[in-house]
């Protein structure tokens, strides 16, 4: 904990707050990608601190969000029909599909576990040999190794009632789609420093340079996420455009290898849905072919409908930072944390959540 | 432990027969014995003049052990606190158990002393109560209900109508301690810690906080489920004004804040079961806050918070980094069965 008040010191927070306010001289208008930061400049209050002419757009960083409904729905299809205990970190619980969310499920009988890691999955494969075992497996790059690692241990172990429902999104094709949308005109990154941390920053050199665009690798503290900011000022200001690393003291160059291992191992890289955002070409993972008795998507015939959105729901301009949530129509009216219409208004990281949360400060 | 003839509660122990008899004779009576139990009858005549708070509370919690408590204490103490936020002087508690066929009578012991050692230091007397059994399945362990009859103080005038803008909002102890030390054990979350529930039995400390301070307190709160956060939330919108708070005021103990911060959860809506917040005239406040600090439970006291005209119904924290937040109420379920 130390090393962590660290950075949420509020002497080096004035001072950095200062040191922007001296710095920006017009608006920037600035991604944080990561879910993570963004529920950090809301909780500890920082989008009002900062100077009115840097405006922080909330980025698509939030697993949850991202997890299209199709998943959902199977995940609730397989705990209801297929009578799997099927575990899940707690966010994911709460988000609406089609026909319910796994939370509704469970009231109705349903086996759905809140688990903080896959290798509690693990053991309760173990402990109930007679029950599959279903652990969704949600996220960024950041949770891929121990989803990895648990299928690995699985296999190891000899189970056979153990499966993941992989949906694994990647940060790289996710910045890409955002700087292809004209409309988004974001003009700077903070990029999620946990994510970095496993992967490194090898693959963001080429999209600064191709888009033309400063990338801060950022952590998610207040210290850290203020001197991400002026990181990335001193660039738009200065008219550069290159990867720095403002979390350097967890982020090395190369990521983690022995991570990027366990995920080489298990998932292979293919084109992913992204709820409100639609297909995008190679930016997620799947359960390679070898490894498919421990995919439920391979082990399980789940013939179910695609249900559509909620048309009302406009989670993807949100995602891709070209709205505001409360731009949007049913924002805090037909749309609120007890009763949510898409996901970003569920999950603590989502941006509409934190809109929520933080807009009646006004 | 008494010797008996079982080691485990059946079906036949609920039923009213012979096994019934032997369970309460040998168990509960025998643990709990007062002049009103021993009387063996089907409720308690008490004798008990001028205003009087009542109260009742039942308790799932899941596992029914865990660090710094169990189950039994936690019944007791929480009925006894939910009297003394009234108000009122715990006297008198009834209790009921619901036990699933299968609990070993060494865990059903272990709670009943637990329930007899938390009457004992609260001063109350159990004076009634029942015991049902169910098939294996059907609950969960046990289960427990208290309701608890205290007199009121006759300083006391705790109403939510007598708070003022400008009251100060003080807070007795390090929070979240309770939620973090069930979620420690909990199936499928387990991490090692060293993090004990803070449950305790709160009277005492009410009692001679009334004794000295009477009518500057005008409303006292224990924030159980759904943590500070949303009991602040309900007393915002029943009194319409704001509620402002501090973090840097809001003790959280180095080893909970490190388990919320590994967990994703805000200390701030983590449930506690011995603490309380008292909304407080501003010229008592700091004497207050001297007076709690010099008893035992209650060291970490501070002045939490403000009432204020600004954002009716809203309760807004500065960071301890100088941001300001909205703090709305819980929604869903932190963690279930918490108490």
């Amino acid at each position: 904990m130390k090393f962590l008040f660290e950075y949420r010191n509020p002497e080096k927070v004035a001072q950095y707050l200062d040191e922007i306010t001296k710095t920006v001289t017009r608006p920037w208008k600035i991604m944080e990608l990561c879910g993570g930061q963004t529920h950090s400049l809301v909780k500890n209050g920082l989008l009002a601190l900062l100077p009115p002419s840097i405006q922080m757009v909330h980025g698509p960083g939030c697993p949850v969000c991202v997890t299209p409904l199709h998943l959902i729905d199977k995940a609730v299809y397989l705990a209801k029909e297929k009578k799997v205990i099927l575990c899940s970190f707690g966010d994911m619980i709460r988000v609406p599909g089609s026909q319910g969310s796994l939370l509704e499920a469970k009231a109705t009988g349903a086996d759905v576990r809140i688990l903080y890691s896959p290798l509690e999955a693990v053991k309760l494969a173990q402990q109930n040999p007679d029950r599959e075992v279903v652990f969704f497996a949600v996220g960024f790059e950041t949770t891929a190794p121990a989803n990895a690692l648990s299928v690995l241990h699985a296999r190891q172990i000899g189970l056979t009632n153990y499966s993941i429902l992989a949906s694994h999104v990647l940060v790289p094709p996710a910045i890409d789609a955002v700087m292809a949308d004209e409309a988004s005109q974001i003009q700077g990154i903070l990029a999620a420093g946990h994510v970095c941390t496993i992967m490194g920053v090898g693959e963001y050199d080429e999209l600064a340079k191709r888009h033309q665009i400063p990338i801060v690798v950022t952590g998610f503290e207040p210290v850290d996420l203020l001197q991400g900011i002026l990181m990335t000022i001193r660039q738009l200001e200065a008219g550069q455009a290159f990867v720095e690393n403002q979390y350097s003291r967890v982020v090395h160059a190369e990521g983690n290898p022995e991570a990027r291992r366990a995920i080489e191992e298990v998932f292979v890289v293919s084109d992913r849905e992204w709820r409100g955002i639609g297909t995008i070409p190679q930016s997620g993972w799947e359960v390679k072919p070898n490894l498919a008795s421990f995919d439920a998507t391979a082990k399980f015939d789940v013939q179910i409908p695609q249900a559509p959105e909620c048309a009302d729901c406009i989670a993807g301009l949100v995602l891709k930072g070209i709205k505001k949530p409360v731009e949007c129509s049913q924002f805090g009216k037909k749309c609120t944390p007890e009763n949510p219409l898409g996901a970003p208004m569920v999950s603590s990281e989502g941006a509409c959540a934190a809109y929520y949360h933080f807009a009646d400060l006004a | 432990m008494p010797q008996l003839d079982f080691d485990v509660i059946t079906l036949g122990h609920g039923s009213g027969g012979i096994l019934t008899n032997k369970l309460l004779e040998s168990g509960v009576f025998n643990v709990l014995k007062n002049p009103w139990l021993d009387t063996h009858h089907d409720g308690a005549v008490l004798d008990l003049q001028g205003p009087l708070a009542f109260s009742t509370d039942s308790f799932v919690v899941s596992p029914i052990f865990f660090p710094g408590g169990n189950i039994g204490d936690l019944a007791v103490n929480g009925t006894v606190n939910d009297l003394s936020m009234c108000g009122a002087i715990p006297k008198f508690l009834s209790l009921s158990f619901i036990i699933e066929e299968g609990l070993t009578m060494a865990a059903f012991w272990e709670i009943l002393v637990s329930i007899k050692n938390a009457a004992d230091q609260a001063g109350v007397f159990i004076v009634t109560g029942d015991t049902k059994v169910v098939e294996k399945g059907k609950g969960d362990q046990i289960f427990i209900n208290t309701s608890g009859i205290g007199q009121m103080h006759p300083n006391a005038q705790i109403s939510a109508n007598r708070i003022r803008v400008g009251d100060k909002l003080i807070l007795s102890n390090p929070i979240a301690s309770h939620g973090m030390a069930i979620m420690s054990v909990r199936e499928g979350l387990e991490f090692e810690s060293d993090i004990v529930s803070d449950t305790c039995g709160l009277n005492h400390v009410i009692h001679g906080l009334l004794d000295q301070f009477g009518s500057d307190i005008r409303l006292l709160r224990d924030p159980t489920r759904g943590g500070v956060a949303t009991v602040l939330n309900e007393i915002a919108r029943d009194i319409s004004l704001g509620i402002d708070i501090d973090q840097k005021a809001i003790p959280v103990l180095e080893e909970v804040a490190g388990a919320c911060e590994l967990l994703g959860l805000d200390p701030l809506y983590v449930a506690n079961e011995g603490v309380f917040m008292a909304f407080v005239a501003p010229e008592s406040a700091d004497e207050m806050v001297d007076f709690l600090r010099k008893q035992p439970l209650c060291q970490a006291a501070s002045i939490m918070g403000t009432v204020v005209q600004e954002h009716p119904r809203q309760v807004i924290l500065t960071s301890t980094i100088g941001g300001k937040r909205v703090v709305n109420m819980l929604v869903g379920e932190q963690l279930p069965r918490i108490c």
